[in-house]
């Protein structure tokens, strides 16, 4: 398993872009990558976050991303959505390819981007509206379902973030009157109901309580049968707990990228091994 | 005297100064309406309210300076705060930081504190003089033009204060942005946004000088809004100025009437503002 994935972290492996198809061919070997980066830069203004970024993140598992602020692992779970778009002095250059395409090409639309790569905030952000709406409004943009289909989507996607039992008697109720914990809760079933193929979690347990993270890994835990999570974490406890593979970053590189036991009990990089053992961060 | 009773003193100093400063500032605004209670509250009968503007020695009310105001006032609002709302989203959600945008701002900050004259003037020559007449619409536009300033204002402000993380969030689902903007930003801004046109009636509500240019005045009860209206601060100006005692009656309760509306107005507005804006 771990000789599959550490030539990842070697960009010279994807110096041309014809090793794509390249181990796109010997993909019956290994995890199918579902979100593959290819020499990823990435700039604010004229500041450059990230250098030359090369890794796959395989489908139906979960992978973190690790390292200390502004090592530009938010910035890298930024580009898988183009989120940064929103921003006119944010450009990236590389490709990030998603089930053969590179959705990085302006031509690549952007909702059919967004309704297959789902977002969860390190904020909990609720939007001001009903509880049933906050999850409406998201699937409403590419569905138009008749109102008992409706209900029973948002029941659906309730239940996938595990807050259905605590919410369905007021689910007329303003979202940001929940805890904060539920909120994030119903952040993830929000995202969920869009049924997106991969989920970027940013940090989605920093701003809660102990018992809410915990429902929030387990949680996690559960959504990996049915979608493809990469998750960035400040939290190395964390990381280790619910990932399946670490990717830790350091000054915009790519560090180090493995599976999860490797990283925590093995690293090859001195760099890796000092953060980890909280040399620094 | 140690260091410790010496900040002390300093703070008491200060703490009284300050005090001192409210309750001077205050005493005016209690002054102003214990004056207007004293001298138009006596005035301020049913028939006040059901009959017109009387001539001079005859009894009369200011029925029609009332609902001339709340016409040509409701006129203003409905020009001027959608524009003012639509600018205000450009520069919020859209121009954020164009050069465009910050010459918007400019010139709206010198719309912002333009002479309401200079604007009664302005409305004279481009509707009044051409229409040959005044009327109540030219009224309505030179209060529009002093709503819309407030409401950019106010409106970019409030939308301003929705995090980006929910405007993020939204785009994260895949939500164009016009999308996000009416959806989500306004509904989390929307108290804010009220608040500013209720502040921007408040303010227009009093406004003599644009209305003694455009709307001027008008003695009989008339709704129409291609004629002359009467309302409640030219009357008051009329009235006041005038040598008979009845019509000076007239015009404290007319004061009396402008200045608690206002009052509760911002009152209204600021309680709004408190209660319905949470913190996203």
């Amino acid at each position: 398993m771990d000789t599959l994935y550490r030539p990842m972290t070697d960009p010279q492996q994807y110096s041309s872009p014809t090793d794509l198809s390249a181990t796109r061919t010997r993909a019956a070997d290994r995890p199918a990558g579902k979100v593959i980066v290819r020499n990823l830069e990435f700039f604010y203004g004229r500041f450059q976050a990230l250098h030359d970024i090369s890794l796959e993140i395989p489908a139906n598992r979960v992978t973190a991303f690790i390292g200390p602020s502004g090592c530009g692992k938010s910035t890298l779970l930024r580009t898988f959505n183009r989120i940064y778009e929103l921003y006119p002095d944010q450009t990236a250059r590389g490709e990030v390819w998603l089930d053969g395409e590179n959705i990085l090409e302006r031509r690549y639309n952007l909702n059919r981007l967004r309704a297959k790569i789902g977002m969860v905030f390190q904020k909990p952000t609720p939007f001001p509206m009903s509880i049933y709406d906050n999850i409406a409004f998201g699937v409403s943009l590419y569905e138009k379902l008749p109102r008992r289909r409706m209900d029973e989507r948002v029941e659906w996607a309730l239940d996938k973030a595990g807050l259905w039992g605590e919410v369905k008697d007021k689910l007329r109720q303003e979202g940001t009157r929940l805890s904060g914990g539920q909120q994030q809760r119903l952040c993830i079933a929000r995202a969920v109901a869009v049924k997106p193929e991969v989920l970027l979690l940013d940090e989605p347990a920093s701003a809660l309580d102990p018992i809410s993270t915990a429902m929030i890994e387990e949680l996690i835990d559960e959504l990996k049968a049915d979608y493809t999570i990469a998750i960035v974490t400040h939290n190395m406890q964390q990381a280790a707990r619910v990932s399946d593979f670490t990717a830790f970053l350091y000054l915009g590189k790519l560090i180090e990228f493995d599976t999860s036991e490797n990283i925590f009990t093995k690293p090859r990089e001195t760099a890796t091994e000092e953060y980890i053992t909280g040399r620094y961060g | 005297m140690t260091l410790y009773q010496r900040r002390r003193l300093t703070n008491l100093f200060a703490l009284s100064l300050s005090v001192a400063a409210t309750g001077l500032a205050l005493s005016f605004l209690l002054w102003i309406l214990w004056t207007l209670i004293v001298n138009g509250l006596p005035y301020l009968e049913l028939h006040t309210f059901t009959a017109n503007t009387p001539p001079p020695g005859a009894r009369g009310g200011l029925a029609n300076a009332i609902v001339g105001s709340l016409i040509l006032t409701a006129g203003g609002v409905l020009i001027g705060a959608p524009l003012g709302i639509l600018a205000g989203t450009y520069l919020s959600e859209f121009g954020r930081n164009s050069r465009l945008a910050a010459l918007v701002r400019f010139v709206n900050d010198v719309l912002l504190s333009a002479p309401s004259i200079v604007i009664g003037v302005f409305v004279y020559e481009i509707l009044v003089r051409r229409a040959g007449h005044f009327s109540a619409y030219a009224g309505s536009v030179a209060l529009a033009l002093i709503v819309i300033p407030i409401v950019v204002r106010t409106s970019e402000d409030m939308l301003r204060l929705v995090s980006d993380t929910m405007r993020e969030a939204a785009a994260a689902l895949g939500a164009p942005q016009w999308k996000v903007t009416t959806h989500i930003v306004y509904r989390a801004a929307r108290p804010g946004i009220l608040t500013g046109i209720l502040l921007a009636i408040a303010r227009v509500s009093g406004e003599t000088a644009p209305l003694l240019f455009t709307a001027l005045n008008n003695q009989f009860w008339s709704t129409r809004l291609d004629q002359p209206i009467a309302n409640l601060p030219v009357v008051i100006f009329q009235f006041a100025m005038s040598p008979y005692d009845d019509w000076q009656h007239l015009a404290w309760a007319g004061a009396l009437i402008i200045t608690f509306s206002i009052l509760i107005l911002n009152i209204v507005a600021r309680s709004f503002l408190r209660a319905r804006v949470p913190r996203y």
